[in-house]
């Protein structure tokens, strides 16, 4: 499979000079599979390149697989060409939205209503199809499989890991690693810690060995102090869970919208420096454009 | 007059929660920063709250892979914000009214559902379960009269003359609802908790809350509420007595052979019971 980083920033699009080399489009990864299925995962504002570059051959068939509905993931799929043509097929996975009961079609459809964009959903010319997720349950697209796994944030957030002929990759979405909302002198603590670590370890073991992730990591550990809640993970906590999972290639994503790319670098180099680093993951920052082959 | 129990598990779509339970969600969600602990607190005191709760991350739009029985185990798998997101939905449809024209005093019914929570919860601690599964007996507690404020709040004509009936003939509250509307509240409880899809236990436990099966292997969590609905009863009926070793307490064999020993000394066994309900307490009172 041929993977493309489209978009990595989180929570808004930062175009500018100070964003260049790692690009300001929030959300989106490309997956051509060996049998050249389109796997797509999130639709931020970095699905639109997307589109231009698959309608070059038509009709197409695209999968996404939305972690969450969050503005940055999903806010490039009005401009998300292959929609409006006739011929084409289109296939959303994503969460129920359990507290106002509404299902994938109509949170992305009201994103596109009349007071918000002026092309309807029912209007688009693309044959779409939306399909719920449960965790663990295997979706096979061609030759290859996805699985989602609930990560925590302040939504629903779906992590999927896409496998294909012995390869692996896998991608967080959004995620804030449960943490004890308790202090270790309460009475609640002991238990509630019990119920965190059978959590945290089966998103391990779930991540298994995997060949590439691509993780949360927002903010720095002395930033997350002031942000804790906000369902993001830091460069510790991947590196935490890709050393736990033994990942072989990990990558940081999400990166905050007021990082420049002069902070990503000092950020990183800094990380590169660190005496605790395990010697076996391949690690690197997630930037726009960037292909990985596995 | 006999109930349609179709008509009636169609209508408790939506229940409202506790007054005090509702101004306590509405104040803390008021608040972006407010503590994690404190809003799931709240959530766990109020059995109309726990019930919605269970009942959302169960439901099979959500798909998840493994059952939830308890709220602090909701928060971790599905993220505080959708519990915290889920309370202020019921918090927003409204409050149960302080006062119900069934005659049902829903506060009496909070602090007896929390005292017997608190007993299978510590009886259940006896008995070496472990901190993960505690909380089930708690929410069993906590939701086995579930049925009597589903009927006050659903049926509050009928459901008074089962009231009247209970008081005039001094006949026990589920013989009276039986009589009247053919349905115990342990049934109808046990009826929404299955359409809810809480898990089995639970189910098991509200329906048998009364009647509980000689026979049958029941799941232990049944028997911990069976006795301790039994045991809270004769506490509140003797409050004036501060010996808990006075209380008699009659007890079915099968009940027995779970507890390991007479009923009246488990009771007494029970450390910090009279702690755990005052603190249980604080919730009806509001923090």
């Amino acid at each position: 499979m041929i993977i493309n980083l489209r978009g990595v920033r989180g929570s808004i699009p930062v175009p500018g000079p100070a964003t260049v080399k790692y690009g300001g489009n929030t959300t989106c990864i490309s997956i051509r599979t060996e049998e050249g299925d389109w796997i797509i995962l999130d639709g931020g504002t970095g699905i639109r390149e997307l589109g231009l570059v698959q309608i070059e051959h038509l009709p197409l068939k695209s999968f996404i697989f939305l972690t969450h509905t969050h503005w940055d993931h999903i806010q490039g799929l009005p401009f998300y060409a292959p929609l409006f043509i006739p011929g084409n097929e289109i296939h959303f996975y994503g969460a129920f939205d359990p507290v106002y009961q509404k299902d994938l079609q109509t949170i992305l459809s009201q994103q596109m209503e009349y007071c918000y964009f002026p092309v309807r959903e029912s209007e688009l010319k693309a044959d779409l199809h939306y399909h719920k997720v449960r965790e663990y349950e295997k979706i096979q697209v061609g030759s290859a499989t996805v699985t989602p796994i609930l990560l925590n944030h302040p939504v629903l957030n779906y992590g999927y890991k896409v496998e294909e002929k012995g390869q692996s990759f896998f991608f967080t979405g959004d995620y804030e690693p449960a943490a004890n909302i308790y202090n270790p002198d309460e009475e609640e603590y002991e238990q509630y810690q019990e119920m965190v670590d059978e959590q945290n370890k089966s998103v391990i073991e779930f991540i298994r060995e995997v060949d590439v992730a691509v993780c949360d990591a927002q903010y720095t550990v002395s930033e997350y102090a002031s942000k804790q809640g906000w369902g993001h993970g830091t460069y510790d906590s991947c590196l935490s869970l890709a050393t736990k999972a033994e990942i072989k290639s990990l990558y940081f994503t999400h990166h905050d919208p007021t990082r420049t790319d002069e902070q990503l670098d000092i950020i990183f180099s800094d990380l590169l420096k660190r005496s605790d680093l395990p010697s076996d993951i391949e690690l690197g920052i997630a930037s726009e454009g960037l292909e990985i082959k596995l | 007059m006999i109930i349609d129990r179709k008509q009636l598990t169609a209508m408790v779509e939506k229940v409202p929660a506790f007054p005090e339970s509702v101004h306590q969600v509405l104040e803390l969600t008021a608040s972006p920063d407010c503590p994690p602990k404190k809003i799931v607190a709240v959530i766990e005191h109020d059995p109309v709250l726990t019930m919605s709760l269970l009942k959302t991350v169960n439901s099979a739009y959500f798909g998840l892979s493994k059952q939830i029985a308890g709220v602090k185990q909701a928060v971790v798998y599905v993220g505080l914000n959708t519990v915290k997101n889920v309370a202020i939905m019921v918090a927003t449809t409204g409050a149960l009214p302080k006062t119900n024209k069934a005659g049902l005093d829903t506060k009496t019914l909070w602090l007896h559902s929390l005292r017997v929570g608190v007993i299978a919860k510590l009886v259940a601690k006896t008995k070496g379960v472990s901190a993960n599964n505690l909380a089930s007996y708690f929410v069993g507690g906590l939701l086995h009269d579930i049925g009597k404020i589903l009927y006050a709040r659903f049926l509050p004509d009928q459901y008074q003359q089962v009231v009247k009936l209970h008081q005039t003939e001094q006949l026990p509250l589920y013989e009276a609802e039986q009589r009247i509307l053919g349905l115990g509240h342990c049934e109808l409880g046990a009826m929404v908790a299955q359409k809810w899809k809480l898990p089995l236990e639970l189910i098991d436990s509200i329906r048998s809350h009364h009647h509980i099966e000689a026979q049958t292997n029941s799941h232990p969590l049944s028997l911990a509420i069976f006795f301790a609905n039994i045991a809270a009863h004769a506490l509140e009926e003797t409050e004036a007595v501060s010996d808990q070793a006075e209380i008699a307490l009659s007890v079915p064999q099968v009940v027995l052979n779970y507890l390991g020993c007479s009923a009246d000394k488990m009771l007494v066994s029970l450390n910090n019971l009279d702690e755990e309900v005052e603190k249980a307490k604080t919730f009806i009172q509001g923090i």
